[in-house]
């Protein structure tokens, strides 16, 4: 945790000078100025774990079941990702673990507490506080630029005085993080103007910057091209390694799965073999 | 925060609602302009009739009046101790008026009130309407040199100069007249000559001054007229002095051009005959001829039509009526309840024990005076559903802009914005949408009312059609009053509807589901 908290955070040692602002999408983070990048150790306890969960959607009379009893968890500072064909039930999987949607049975859990039963406000708060998401068409808010984009979750923390009291170091650590993704030059840019590999290194920003737990990642390449869906994976890469950010990302791409540390297969609503 | 920051974004960048705020825009607006006016129109009219009226009237049921005047003067004094500001006592009696316009008579019926000069201007603000400068500080039954009328109110010229130039010149007629009756009939001179030119006549109407009226010769009061030793100069005599409302002794209308002009019939200066009842038992025709002294102008067409004034003292004795007087007429300070000191009065003076009845000014407006209440009334709620109306617009709008924005609602959701703070997004947004539309809907509205005439003008301009016609409304301008109580009433009303109309869409907005708002396309 300690290293999320450094780049989500900077501690007064870790400079801002030190990063390297570079155009090139790749992250380059100069050894050092983060905390020891090797992985942390497994721990005992997953950061989040799923038991025997269910779930089914009604289609008028017929109850289509999508989720058969998965059973899953992540641990800390692991990058796993989710694979399956479409309709296989790993989007959902996914909005049940971010807590967006409530299973019909079994049990999630977040550093041991169950969290698939709290009340609206303890997961709004949850979602805001401890995960970050991002999404195969970004969800960029329209009207916002760039950088009031990635404040955006620190602005539904706070109330106007506390964010406007402290708005400052906000909008520097926003800033930050944008630099981070090699996009501080486009920092008033709405999201119509913006690519739509800059529209996903924003939507990383805006997930980054509450200082989330657990990345979650629904296909974040599945609306880019080859390349440019590679660079959004290093990026992901990089933040694993190089932060110790516990990723969790569902693609239908065997070729961006094998990128992670480990692959949990679903099929028909099951984790296979 | 993000609740600000985002219904500020959607307000500057969603037109279309902009669109919908139009019309509460407008409806703000027309509601401040209608307010404004009526405003102005009820206060001119309470003002005009006001005008004349006393502020508390004790009347006589008869004509015969109250014997003793001086009494209940006195009694009423001591009633009303330090609330009354002053009082006098008047004679009310139905009259016709005669008026000698270019040798036809023209007949007026009016009401003709006899008033104490010294007394009767502190009553009312009857002194005000006066034409000439100098009677609106003192009245005054006696005709004045020259100077009637002001820039506001032209009048030929009138007072002594003008009966001087018209006695001469009906004096030259005659003579010429007699001229030429003798060419053509040298025998009929004789039958002319004991008439003496028509000077010699004279008339005793009882009135103040001892005077004649020869100039009409078709006088009909002729018949009545004793022999009198003084001869009556019209040049240098006048009768009793006579005030009419400018309405009696002038005809409003336009001229080729279109100018709305006054027409008079008569002006000071010129003589008329006054017909009226006497007291007692039965009632005897009383005629006499009066000088009309001056005009007033209330700028009420019922009271400029239908009030002529006269003194006091000659009304008495020509009715034969002794102190008596119909009327008794009160002021009241200032900030003194009308109502309830008109309640008081008839309490010390019941109506079964006396015979008279005591009204304040109101009552005897009463009708007039809640028809225009009541119109407010009702074009204040037309109004309101206008921006009702607007608020159903507003509604159907944000429906619009939720289904629209349905996936950042999703969005801010997965954030971990509460169904709360969506709810309060676009209810702030109504709040917003409401405060452009009341606040620039104000400001179009009191700019209206501001350069109301103008626009007035503008349109008249335009379509030829005159919006404001001075003929019926006496008025020079459109009176406008801004109430600030009204713009208060008016703004949180359309703010609240504004508000009100966001609330069904806000709801749907906070219960989307996150995963279907994001997925949906």
């Amino acid at each position: 945790m300690s290293k999320l908290a450094a780049i989500a955070n900077p501690q007064p040692k870790v400079q801002s000078s030190k990063f390297k602002v570079q155009s090139s999408p790749t992250l380059n983070f100069e050894p050092g100025t983060l905390n020891s990048p090797s992985p942390q150790p497994p721990a005992p306890s997953p950061l989040l774990a799923a038991r025997d969960l269910k779930k089914s959607y009604r289609k008028g009379r017929v109850e289509v079941p999508v989720l058969k009893g998965v059973d899953f968890s992540v641990r800390p500072g692991e990058f796993v990702a989710i694979v399956g064909q479409s309709g296989s039930g790993k989007s959902t999987l996914l909005h049940l673990l971010g807590t967006l949607d409530a299973p019909d049975a079994g049990e999630i859990r977040f550093e041991g507490n169950r969290i698939d039963n709290l009340p609206a406000c303890g997961r709004d708060v949850l979602r805001n506080q401890h995960f970050g998401m991002i999404f195969q068409f970004y969800h960029l808010l329209p009207e916002l630029t760039t950088l009031e984009n990635v404040l955006a979750p620190i602005m539904i923390r706070y109330g106007v005085l506390s964010y406007c009291w402290r708005r400052r170091e906000h909008v520097e650590r926003a800033k930050e993080l944008l630099e981070m993704v090699g996009l501080s030059h486009r920092l008033t840019h709405t999201p119509r103007e913006l690519s739509g590999g800059e529209m996903q290194r924003t939507a990383i920003a805006r997930a980054l910057i509450a200082q989330p737990k657990l990345l979650l990642a629904d296909e974040p390449t599945g609306n880019l091209d080859q390349k440019t869906g590679a660079e959004i994976l290093s990026i992901l890469k990089t933040l694993n390694r190089d932060a110790g950010l516990t990723i969790l990302m569902v693609t239908h791409d065997q070729a961006i799965a094998r990128q992670a540390d480990r692959t949990v297969r679903l099929v028909e609503g099951k984790v296979a073999g | 925060m993000y609740k600000l920051l985002l219904s500020w974004r959607y307000l500057r960048t969603r037109y279309i609602a902009l669109a919908s705020i139009i019309s509460v825009m407008l409806g703000v607006g027309t509601l401040i302009v209608v307010n404004s006016v009526m405003a102005g129109f009820a206060h001119e009219m309470h003002v005009r009739l006001h005008g004349i009226l006393a502020d508390i009237i004790v009347e006589a049921h008869s004509q015969d009046g109250f014997a003793d005047p001086d009494l209940l003067i006195a009694k009423i004094r001591k009633v009303l101790g330090n609330d009354l500001q002053a009082i006098t006592a008047a004679v009310h009696v139905p009259a016709m008026i005669n008026i000698n316009y270019r040798g036809q008579m023209l007949t007026r019926q009016v009401n003709l009130i006899g008033v104490d000069e010294a007394t009767y201007a502190e009553v009312s603000d009857f002194r005000q309407f006066l034409l000439h400068s100098e009677n609106q500080r003192q009245i005054s039954f006696l005709l004045r040199e020259q100077g009637y009328g002001d820039d506001e109110h032209s009048i030929p010229p009138s007072g002594w100069n003008y009966r001087r130039l018209k006695a001469h010149y009906e004096r030259e007629l005659e003579t010429q007249k007699r001229l030429m009756n003798q060419a053509i009939d040298p025998g009929g001179i004789r039958e002319q000559e004991p008439v003496g030119e028509g000077e010699g006549r004279s008339q005793e109407s009882g009135v103040g001054n001892q005077e004649s009226g020869p100039e009409i010769p078709q006088d009909p009061f002729a018949a009545a007229r004793p022999q009198e030793a003084e001869v009556f100069d019209p040049a240098k005599d006048q009768y009793t002095g006579i005030i009419l409302g400018i309405a009696i002794g002038s005809v409003r209308q336009r001229d080729a051009a279109g100018k709305v002009q006054d027409v008079f019939l008569c002006r000071p200066g010129d003589d008329v005959g006054v017909a009226f009842a006497s007291a007692g038992m039965p009632p005897k025709v009383i005629a006499g001829q009066f000088t009309v002294v001056d005009f007033y102008e209330s700028k009420m067409s019922e009271y400029d039509s239908g009030f002529a004034f006269i003194p006091l003292a000659a009304m008495q004795q020509n009715r034969q009526m002794g102190n008596a007087v119909t009327t008794i007429q009160l002021k009241l300070k200032p900030g003194v309840d009308l109502t309830a000191t008109r309640d008081k009065l008839r309490a010390h003076f019941p109506p079964d024990e006396h015979p008279y009845r005591i009204q304040s000014w109101r009552d005897m407006q009463g009708p007039l005076l809640a028809a225009v209440q009541m119109e407010t009334t009702l074009l204040n709620i037309l109004l309101f559903l206008i921006i009702a109306v607007a608020g159903f617009g507003i509604l159907a709008t944000f429906f619009m802009i939720v289904v629209e924005k349905t996936r950042d609602i999703g969005v801010l959701k997965a954030l971990g914005a509460p169904s709360r703070g969506v709810m309060s997004i676009f209810l702030s947004y109504g709040f917003s949408l409401g405060i452009v539309g009341s606040g620039v809907g104000m400001l179009g509205g009191l700019a209206f009312v501001y350069y109301i005439n103008q626009i007035a003008k503008l349109i008249e301009l335009v379509t030829g059609q005159e919006v404001f016609d001075p003929t019926v409304y006496y008025f020079q301008q459109i009176p406008t009053i801004v109430e600030p109580a009204t713009l208060v009433g008016v703004a949180v009303g359309a703010v609240l509807i504004a508000v009100l109309a966001s609330v069904l869409p806000a709801l749907r907005a906070a219960r989307l589901h996150p995963v279907e708002a994001l997925r949906y396309e």
